[in-house]
């Protein structure tokens, strides 16, 4: 009898925020990551720490392995997505905010430790945009969910 | 390289509450009480290896504020090649102060805030001591 091979679609989509403390793009990434975890998309997103590509065990560089990633970098410096690449695999979407906030015009200084109500907006339209790219996965049919 | 600071580094952490007060008490530090002599860096920097930054810390004194066990920034400092010369877990502060618990990663709350006051005097304390012994030739 010839055996079927299955092949199991993932459950969950990664999402990977630098999270860098130096800049206030690094912070708006965390947060926004954490609402699309928490209000948007609440049960369909993991993420990692970014430092324990390097700090933790072998199981956080099956990372992407495991899970199409979404990197959301702070700037161009790109070390979520670079990171992702170089210890656990390719990544599926990259976000560079500094850039998309270059793209809608924002040109105020904005704080990294004390977000305003300018910075709670970016941080809302990034998570907007983590969302299209969550749901572009799910409907390509590469993340198995329940119809939503 | 440019004048000598202390480095505060947290841990960035996105899982957990304690994350964000490390990350807020080391705002603390280097934008309110000890803006001459500390700065922090993006620790994604030094998980990539960058340069610029593995020679910030092995060029100046660092404290590390990690938000859970796994020690993400002691490890990260380490694998450029040096060892923090302070490093502070978030939950033995909470040990001592159990009234000031976080809440949310998004809103660590009237607790987590407290708490992320009394580890940033802690570490300005500690900045004064290492930023003196710094400017002081042999050590």
């Amino acid at each position: 009898m010839k055996e079927v091979e299955i092949e199991a679609r993932p459950t969950k989509v990664g999402v990977l925020s630098c999270s860098g403390e130096s800049e206030a793009e690094g912070t708006i990434a965390r947060n926004a990551v954490r609402l699309v975890m928490e209000k948007y998309r609440p049960g369909l997103i993991v993420t990692l720490c970014l430092p324990l590509y390097l700090a933790g065990d072998s199981g956080e560089r099956e990372f992407a392995k495991k899970v199409p990633v979404i990197a959301v970098d702070g700037c161009e410096k790109a070390c979520a997505r670079l990171a992702t690449e170089k210890y656990s695999g390719e990544v599926e979407s990259w976000i560079d905010i500094r850039d998309l906030i270059r793209q809608w015009g924002v040109n105020d200084e904005l704080s990294r430790s004390h977000p305003g109500e300018l910075e709670q907006e970016l941080t809302e339209r990034v998570a907007q945009e983590i969302v299209k790219l969550v749901d572009r996965l799910v409907d390509e049919g590469r993340v198995e969910v329940e119809p939503r | 390289m440019g004048e000598a600071r202390v480095y505060v580094i947290p841990c960035s952490g996105i899982g957990k509450a304690t994350a964000s007060v490390g990350r807020d008490a080391t705002f603390q530090v280097i934008e309110d009480l000890r803006p001459d002599t500390t700065d922090t860096l993006c620790l994604s920097l030094l998980t990539m290896g960058d340069e610029e930054a593995v020679a910030k810390v092995i060029g100046n004194k660092v404290i590390t504020i990690e938000g859970c066990a796994k020690d993400c920034a002691r490890k990260n400092v380490e694998a450029s090649g040096t060892s923090p010369d302070i490093s502070h877990r978030v939950h033995e502060f909470l040990k001592e102060h159990r009234d000031l618990k976080p809440e949310t990663v998004l809103d660590t709350g009237e607790g987590g805030r407290k708490l992320a006051e009394v580890l940033a005097e802690k570490v300005a304390q500690e900045v004064d001591e290492l930023a003196g012994s710094q400017n002081r030739p042999g050590e």
